[in-house]
């Protein structure tokens, strides 16, 4: 086996999900792990890798690709996985890595399963573990033909270090021109402003289903009866309901307080990695067939508007408050 | 501007895999898939923001994805393209995006418009083959789009926050579901949704060889199904006035209050 893991990086450091791939790629795959840094100025960068059991790192360093978009790197990685007769291509989720994965996937013709939870190899064959319909029912999914390439579920893999280093081995970029017409005008930073919530040990998170920004002082009222801080989801965050640092997920924050009370949130995948280790899950939700259902702890079909102030009357009664 | 809208029909309320064929259980109703109904929704926008332009819905699915296909005209998109044919059936990413760009190089539109995901498969990542494969730009995960002078401006979140990014058209966007409420169909939106025009094609009309469509195109394939890992007791309840003390008690129980 040939294996690449894409490793994504932003600022000056690699991501931990794409570390935690190589970490899992060498248990899997043997020794022959190699990862591959795309982005301008990255070269320092691609030798962290091998400290969590990359042999080699090829590097595509060129200020064309110092955006992180998708297609200039499905050309670079085109290029490489051909002339190296890589035949299996590993990501971690991302926004950028799920772009690029299906972008090689069409240019080579390539089968990509994504969301895995896993990695196997049985009888010489690799086989993924992917969480199917609201991660209802787990199913073995596997490749036809080469290379293949995975994506991982966001958080499936902890990265740890084996002390190695890694070779370094630059590759070309070449770029076709429908690659480079979109461009960054602004590149997102990192965001300062806003609450800390990693390190609260209650968070009451909102949902579109508290109808309106309005509505977030329910959520707030609770929060602060049980000295928690307040969390969101993505539909409202993009929706200017709430501010981006409180968003819990995928493109969020991930958090593990030791209690999580959902009010009005679906619980779609995207959101569940970034909650799912929470001590105790709470949901009230309107919707039974809701999947948020599907992992919480102890589940409330009922309405926002009427569960929430009640339960911050009945805490706040409590606490003698 | 022509606009091209992919949309996709996906089984209505919870889904089952057939054990058998192990593919989705498309057997009972069909629903728009609801990611896409904010694609539609964009594209009515723009439309009309533009003026002179026209919004062309574009799927691949069983004949009865027709039914879809009507939601999302009665909501306001002009005409509709299904790419249906048995030999279709069982098609990964790799399958459907081939048969996906032939269809929509046939349209030639201006922007090609993206849900966030198919609802039953969670991919969220079509529209980047699809791109790949038309040599045209993409931007996806668009919490906001922007249309002038012959380009398109996208914000989108990623893990660090929001990036704008710029692409000249044709292109090729897919957006989130943050981006618009999208409009429930008129009674006069249904009535003409009857007569818009509604063409079926099949993958020979599109020149799609049939070693690259559907199961055979793929290069994927499902080995087993399994049960999920077990989770810990977990209770559920309906809300009968008393679903707040029933919360503080359980809390209390656990000590968390
Ligand atoms: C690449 C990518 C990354 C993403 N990253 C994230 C992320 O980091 N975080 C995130 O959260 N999402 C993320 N998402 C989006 C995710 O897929 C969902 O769209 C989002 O989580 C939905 O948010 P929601 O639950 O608030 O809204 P909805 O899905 O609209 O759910 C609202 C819920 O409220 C319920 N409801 C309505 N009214 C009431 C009421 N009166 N009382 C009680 N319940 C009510 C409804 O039944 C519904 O279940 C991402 C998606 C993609 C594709
Ligand atoms: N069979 C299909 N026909 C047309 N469009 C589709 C189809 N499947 C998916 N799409 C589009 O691609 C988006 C992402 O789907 P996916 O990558 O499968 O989650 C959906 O929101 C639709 O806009």
């Amino acid at each position: 086996m040939s294996t690449l893991v894409f490793l994504e990086h932003h600022g000056d450091e690699l991501l931990k999900g794409s570390l935690g791939v190589v970490t899992k790629a060498a248990t899997v795959a043997g020794g022959d792990i190699a990862g591959v840094v795309l982005g301008s100025d990255v070269r320092a960068l691609a030798e962290g890798a091998g400290n969590f059991g990359a042999a080699k790192v090829y590097v595509a360093d060129d200020p064309q690709l110092e955006a992180p978009l998708s297609q200039p790197r499905v050309d670079v990685l085109a290029q490489l996985i051909g002339d190296q007769g890589i035949d299996t291509v590993l990501f971690a989720n991302s926004v950028l890595a799920a772009d690029v994965a299906a972008g090689l996937a069409a240019r080579l013709d390539a089968g990509l399963n994504w969301d895995l939870v896993d990695l196997t190899q049985e009888n010489g064959k690799l086989v993924g573990k992917r969480p199917a319909l609201q991660d209802s029912v787990y199913v073995d999914v596997g490749w036809t033909s080469e290379p293949r390439l995975a994506l991982f579920r966001s958080g499936s893999f902890d990265p740890s270090e084996t002390g190695g280093s890694a070779q370094i081995e630059d590759v070309e970029v070449v770029l076709e021109e429908f690659s480079t017409a979109a461009r960054m005008v602004d590149q997102a930073h990192e965001e300062s402003e806003g609450p800390s919530i990693e390190d609260a040990p209650v968070i009451v998170a909102g949902g579109r289903g508290l109808g309106g920004p309005e509505n977030f002082t329910l959520v707030e009222q609770l929060a602060k009866a049980l000295g928690g801080a307040v969390g969101a989801t993505r539909a409202v965050v993009d929706a200017g309901w709430y501010p981006y640092a409180t968003q819990v997920g995928q493109t969020g924050k991930t958090v593990s307080p030791k209690l999580y009370i959902a009010c009005g949130i679906s619980g779609a995948i995207q959101h569940k990695v970034g909650m799912q280790s929470s001590g105790v899950i709470v949901a009230i939700n309107k919707d039974a067939n809701a999947p948020i259902f599907e992992f919480a702890d102890l589940g409330v079909v009922g309405d926002v508007h009427e569960v929430v102030p009640r339960l911050t009357e009945l805490v706040k009664q409590r606490k003698g408050g | 501007m022509k606009i091209a809208v992919c949309v996709k029909q996906i089984p209505e309320g919870s889904s089952r895999i057939d054990p058998e064929s192990k593919r989705l259980d498309r057997s009972g109703e069909g629903a728009l898939n609801p990611f896409d109904a904010n694609a539609v929704e964009e594209a009515l926008r723009l439309r009309d923001a533009a003026g002179e332009s026209e919004v062309v819905l574009v799927s691949m699915g069983p004949a009865r994805a027709q039914d879809a296909l009507r939601k999302a005209l009665a909501m306001g998109a002009d005409s509709a393209v299904l790419v249906s044919d048995e030999a279709a059936a069982g098609a990964d990413l790799v399958a459907t995006s081939y048969a996906l760009s032939k269809a929509l190089e046939r349209e030639g539109a201006d922007l090609i418009l993206f849900g966030q995901q198919a609802g039953d498969s969670d991919g969220a990542v079509l529209w980047a083959a699809v791109a790949d494969r038309l040599r045209l730009p993409v931007v996806s995960q668009a919490a906001g789009v922007t249309h002038e002078n012959g380009k398109v401006t996208v914000k989108r979140q990623t893990e660090f926050g929001y990036d704008v990014i710029e692409a000249p058209l044709p292109a090729v966007v897919a957006v989130s579901d943050a981006i618009n409420e999208p409009r429930y169909p008129s009674l006069k939106g249904i009535m003409g949704a009857k007569s818009k025009p509604q063409a079926t094609v099949s993958l020979g009309d599109l020149g799609v060889e049939p070693e690259r469509a559907g199961e055979q195109g793929s290069r994927t394939e499902v080995y087993a199904l399994g049960d999920p890992p077990a989770r810990g007791e977990s209770k559920k309840i309906e809300d009968d006035g008393s679903a707040a003390q029933v919360i503080l008690d359980f809390l209390a129980e656990k000590r968390l209050v």
